[in-house]
């Protein structure tokens, strides 16, 4: 389509637009059916944006953490926890490795033990933090070293439940992806709807403009302007209420856990923007495709 | 101009009409004649293509109006000025517009326009009610309305259906001195109508001649009119 023919369609030919009779319930539930639709759309964008980020987050950091954990008799567990931190000290790929001190391991089991825990008296083992460099370290050489010089060590490096939890933050992502198009969708068919009323509704205008010579061009224009321009308006006022609500909602917080973070961050902020054009787009087709196939049967 | 050739029509009830052949030459005014229900109103749809024959052939401007896709037929249709039965008017835009609807709708430029639709709604004396809607007008200004919509792209052939249908005789007098006027401008002229009376006016003003459709066939009137 050229940039002159999307020119007149928005600043329009009002003489055009006027040869069709203003209906206006038609044009409000136009106008809702796109806003709602926009509203959730936002909705759906910010979940899958947010659970991508999630995903990426989860499976970046995580794998860059491991814990190594020292079961020993307490009288050995020193002199273990030395030395596995000189055998990662020399692995290639460790960029840090240090022992938790009591204090630390104390708050890790407080939520499960309560705050008062006479730590000494429990066979509690060592916990030692893995922080892997770029690129990481071999985790099957490093474990089968361990078994040797370190039996009591056990070397987790969280694959076994950061997976699982990558999966769902990404089916997350894609069923807010989905939804969107099922909303694209739902959109074009109620469009199409609203138009095939429209215009049969109008058969009777129709036929005096196919009469005095209007070509089914100039007619499918007048009612395409009109539906294209009430899916603009209405979903850039659902987007509008919809970046507000997300606006609004808590900033993300280690108390919250993931379902604070939904929302836009930086760029993402562009996305929904998009929402009004792509509606617009949604309806011109719809009722582009509407218009011609009704006029053929009209007259 | 229009040439009809063996045309038949079938409504699917039975034969409406039957090989009919006809030819509007350039400037030539036709009435056409015939009780109600003979096939006056299909015989000029045939002619302005908006029906198509069953049998037969129908040329406009040299072109076989059967051939034409959509696009071509609203082109015939912006070159034959059609005044309707029921005249066809869209009732919510005032009448000063619904005359200029075939300018609107083959995209010409109001503006440049306005001095001869001004010029045209005065010709048919609609000056004072221009700004009315359509359903205010009474049986003749819309006919008259109607006239100044079909001339108003300054077509080659004019076609009338019953253009004096349900107006006075004052006001029929009115019509047909407005078609002659169009048919002395060199306008090819078709008029459907069984009001013998104004037949009888017109042939005083110009040289008409009519044709009757009586039993399916299409006969040049004699002199007996």
């Amino acid at each position: 389509m050229s940039q002159g023919r999307i020119r007149t369609l928005i600043t329009g030919d009002v003489q055009a637009a006027r040869v069709v009779p203003p209906t206006g319930f038609t044009a409000q539930l136009t106008l809702f059916v796109s806003g709602a639709m926009a509203f959730l759309a936002v909705f759906a964008l910010a979940l899958s944006l947010a659970s991508g980020r999630l995903a990426d987050r989860w499976s970046q950091e995580l794998a860059k953490a491991a814990t190594l954990r020292i079961n020993a008799p307490a009288d050995q567990r020193a002199a273990q926890t030395e030395a596995v931190l000189a055998i990662l000290n020399q692995t290639a790929g460790v960029a840090s490795a240090r022992a938790l001190s009591d204090e630390e391991q104390a708050a890790l089991l407080s939520p499960w033990l309560g705050q008062d825990i006479p730590l000494d008296t429990l066979p509690v083992p060592q916990l030692i933090e893995v922080i892997a460099g770029d690129p990481g370290y071999d985790a099957t050489g490093l474990r089968l070293r361990l078994t040797a010089e370190v039996p009591g060590a056990v070397l987790d490096d969280h694959t076994r439940w950061r997976e699982p939890l990558v999966d769902a933050a990404n089916s997350l992502r894609r069923l807010g992806l989905f939804s969107i198009l099922l909303i694209g969708g739902a959109t074009a068919a109620m469009i199409t709807l609203a138009a095939n009323a429209a215009l049969a509704a109008n058969a009777q205008v129709i036929e005096v403009l196919r009469l005095v010579g209007a070509q089914d061009n100039y007619i499918a224009h007048a009612f395409v302007r009109r539906f294209t321009l009430r899916a603009l308006i209405g979903s850039a006022v659902g987007v509008a209420v919809g970046m507000l609500g997300v606006l609004l909602m808590p900033e993300a917080s280690d108390e919250g856990g993931f379902l604070t973070g939904l929302g836009f961050q930086g760029l993402g902020w562009i996305w929904p923007l998009l929402i009004p054009l792509l509606g617009g787009l949604v309806a011109f087709l719809a009722t582009g495709r509407a218009a011609r196939r009704k006029l053929k049967e009209l007259a | 101009m229009i040439e009809l050739e063996n045309v038949g029509y079938n409504y699917g009830g039975g034969e409406l009409l039957t090989n009919v052949s006809v030819q509007l030459a350039p400037g030539s005014f036709h009435f056409l004649t015939g009780p109600s229900g003979a096939g006056k109103t299909t015989l000029l749809k045939l002619c302005y293509g908006a029906l198509s024959p069953t049998s037969g052939k129908v040329r406009a401007f040299n072109m076989d109006v059967k051939g034409l896709d959509r696009d071509q037929m609203a082109m015939l249709r912006r070159r034959i000025g059609v005044v309707h039965q029921d005249c066809r008017f869209l009732d919510h835009l005032p009448v000063y517009e619904n005359i200029a609807l075939p300018l609107t709708v083959s995209g010409r430029d109001l503006s440049g326009e306005e001095g001869n639709l001004r010029e045209l709604i005065n010709w048919v004396g609609l000056t004072e009610r221009a700004d009315a809607v359509p359903p205010e007008l009474s049986g003749g200004e819309r006919q008259r309305a109607a006239l100044a919509r079909a001339v108003i792209l300054s077509p080659e052939v004019v076609i009338a259906d019953e253009p004096t249908g349900n107006v006075d005789w004052d006001m029929s007098q009115r019509l047909l001195r407005l078609l002659v006027e169009l048919n002395r401008m060199g306008k090819t002229i078709l008029v459907a109508s069984h009001d013998l009376a104004l037949i009888r006016a017109a042939k005083s003003q110009v040289q008409a001649r009519v044709l009757r459709i009586s039993d399916k066939r299409l006969q040049l009137a004699g002199a007996d009119l």
